[in-house]
């Protein structure tokens, strides 16, 4: 006696199938789409493919990692030195920044770039930089909107955050005048300072690329050892993420993603980030500082330009709600959304 | 004449090991390099395997790490290839999500939390329920999967969910909410998604047909002049029998590059057919 309805003959196909393929390679390789027998296979590979000695990989090696043309002239010296990142159109921020980095006593003030996105009225931005006299390098922002670029380039690879990175490229595009967008492409993309005795490139995602992700969690030191040797220099400073960091490297040399001044880091709280440097004790000396602006201010200008009402809870929240797919495991699983 | 349009290396971001080799738990009728309980095509890694290829890899700079097969778990040493490619950077897996009971999630989770770098996980499921997945991946593998998702969760390891277009309406709009409805039912308030074209080769080949002629590149696409795009302009796979070009042709003897990562250094031509999907749908297999 069976209570078994009749397999349906496509579940039944399938089955036979699915075993089918599991026995298939008994002995056997796929070789594209041919199957041979294993030793056959094998016998291929052993003879492909370069087998360098050990001399030759050491020029290859050499020859691959060959250091970078780039070299910007040398600002400086400072003895201390403001950087901060994406201003993200956060005028408010800004102008706490200039009065924070003068009373801490900074002889220069440095912006990464990525003066637009996220916040209103982008053309409030360009007269701070210029009384503040704010040493700026182009941001992907920057690159874009002065080469008429329709996009942001900010390096999105989920639909979700490309959607709201268009919303923000869109408003800051229509908003910044042409001769702002002009004045964009005239900054350099990149800047050399001595801070002390240590000579330090500037950029905005890193030295090889405008809209590179650095993070903390998936920016391995070995990795910037070898980007530092490329650009020849004794540490680089970055942002693009909107996630600031500093690691000193076994070399003695740092590298520091300064953060953003736009919108807070993703921490539940409402202050931004920026970076102050000198030279202490034959060490570079990195403070990571918090600073707190006017956020009410902004977030109700924001609501006036009707921008979208989830980047206005991330000004009062400090959670981002937004362009979060990009964020390594680490910093996701820190992240309230 | 047709010239096949080559990529050179810009540099070396991303490594793979093929860490389980073609052996797989599973025999799904999509799989692009045929995995299968009994496809030795290629072996699983050891630690001491995989040791020398993370040392050269910090001295060329390597940026991450990711290890897939075949099924990563049926490795034995699994967790402690992770504990030591962590040491070198961020690692991630690509798993069926069928061998995480909740005492290896336990284990992982103790790996990630003392690393320097970033643990990652993506799991493949090809439909969002049992009718659409099981007649791919295998049957009763729905619910075991979503049960891998949740053990991962519980663990504060948010897996990716990485769905390849094995049925039209899996890539769009209305498929991806759907997936995503899915996974916030298992209490998930953090979707993550990645969605990946097929590779008509392996067993999909079976399955859909092999490609057409035309589709493969040629040296008018090399007039778009950046391969950037490409992973492999900036990457590289390791398996048991050396380097090869890309995760993809593991299972073509002339994409092997080298015996070590130095040995590939050079461009590789685009000449598979497998190239004109990346090419043509910006596939990148990371993450």
């Amino acid at each position: 006696m069976s209570n078994r309805t009749p397999e349906d003959p496509d579940a039944r196909r399938r089955r036979t199938e699915e075993r089918e393929r599991l026995v298939a390679h008994r002995g056997l390789a796929t070789w594209g789409e041919k199957l041979v027998p294993l030793g056959r296979f094998r016998e291929a590979t052993e003879k492909t493919g370069r087998r360098l000695s050990r001399v030759e990989r050491d020029e290859e090696r050499s020859r691959f990692l060959s250091g970078s043309a780039e070299k910007a002239p040398i600002e400086g010296p400072y003895s201390r030195v403001a950087v901060c990142g994406g201003v993200y159109n956060n005028h408010f921020a800004l102008t706490a920044l200039l009065d924070d980095a003068a009373r801490r006593g900074a002889e220069a003030v440095y912006c990464l770039g990525d003066l637009g996105g996220f916040g209103p009225n982008p053309e409030k931005v360009r007269p701070l930089l210029e009384q503040g006299e704010v040493l700026t390098i182009q941001g992907n922002y920057e690159a874009s909107l002065s080469t008429g670029h329709d996009d942001c380039d900010c390096g999105y690879t989920d639909p979700r955050d490309n959607h709201f990175a268009e919303v923000s490229y869109g408003y800051t595009a229509s908003h910044a005048s042409p001769d702002f967008k002009r004045w964009m492409g005239t900054l350099p993309k990149t800047r050399r300072v001595n801070v002390g005795s240590r000579e330090l490139l500037l950029v905005h995602g890193s030295p090889r690329r405008i809209n590179e992700f650095l993070f903390q969690s998936t920016t391995p030191v070995a990795f910037l050892e070898v980007l530092l040797d490329q650009h020849g220099c004794d540490g680089f400073l970055c942002t693009h993420t909107g996630l600031h960091w500093h690691r000193q490297l076994p070399s003695g040399r740092d590298v520091v993603n300064v953060g953003v001044i736009g919108r807070p880091a993703n921490d539940g709280n409402t202050h931004v980030w920026y970076s102050l440097l000198e030279e202490r004790n034959d060490k570079l000396n990195v403070e990571l500082l918090p600073l707190e602006y006017d956020h009410d201010a902004l977030a109700k200008e924001m609501r006036t330009e009707e921008l979208p009402e989830e980047f206005v809870e991330t000004v009062l929240s400090g959670w981002w709600t937004t362009c979060l797919e990009i964020l390594p495991a680490r910093e996701r699983s820190l992240s309230r959304f | 004449m047709n010239t096949v349009p080559q990529v050179g290396l810009a540099s070396l971001d991303t490594v793979w090991f093929q860490v389980a080799g073609t052996v797989c738990n599973l025999a799904c009728s999509h799989c692009f390099v045929s995995s299968s309980p009994t496809n030795h095509t290629h072996e699983a890694m050891s630690l001491a395997e995989i040791e020398p290829y993370l040392k050269e890899g910090a001295r060329l700079g390597v940026k991450e790490y990711y290890f897939t097969g075949g099924e990563p778990f049926l490795n034995p040493e699994m967790e402690a290839i992770l504990e030591s490619t962590l040491a070198f950077g961020p690692a991630t897996v690509l798993t069926n999500g069928l061998l995480l009971p909740p005492d290896r999630c336990q284990r992982l989770r103790a790996i990630a939390d003392k690393a320097d770098y970033s643990l990652d996980f993506r799991i493949s499921l090809d439909g969002y329920n049992a009718e659409t997945n099981d007649p791919i991946r295998g049957e009763g593998t729905f619910d075991r999967i979503l049960q891998g998702v949740r053990a991962l969760y519980l663990e504060g390891l948010n897996p990716v969910i990485t769905v390849t277009e094995v049925h039209d309406e899996n890539g769009s709009v209305g498929g991806r909410e759907r997936f995503f409805a899915l996974v916030r039912e298992l209490g998930i308030q953090k979707p993550r998604l990645k969605i990946l074209p097929v590779f008509r080769i392996g067993a999909e080949a079976e399955r859909t047909g092999a490609y057409e002629n035309w589709q493969t590149l040629s040296g008018a696409d090399a007039l778009c002049g950046d391969w950037s795009h490409l992973q492999c302009s900036n990457s590289r796979m390791v398996t048991d029998q050396g380097v090869w070009v890309c995760p993809i042709l593991v299972n073509e003897p002339s994409a092997k590059m080298g015996e070590a990562l130095t040995d590939t250094l050079v461009p590789f031509p685009l000449g598979h057919p497998a190239c004109w999907t990346c090419h043509v749908y910006g596939v990148s297999c990371r993450t």
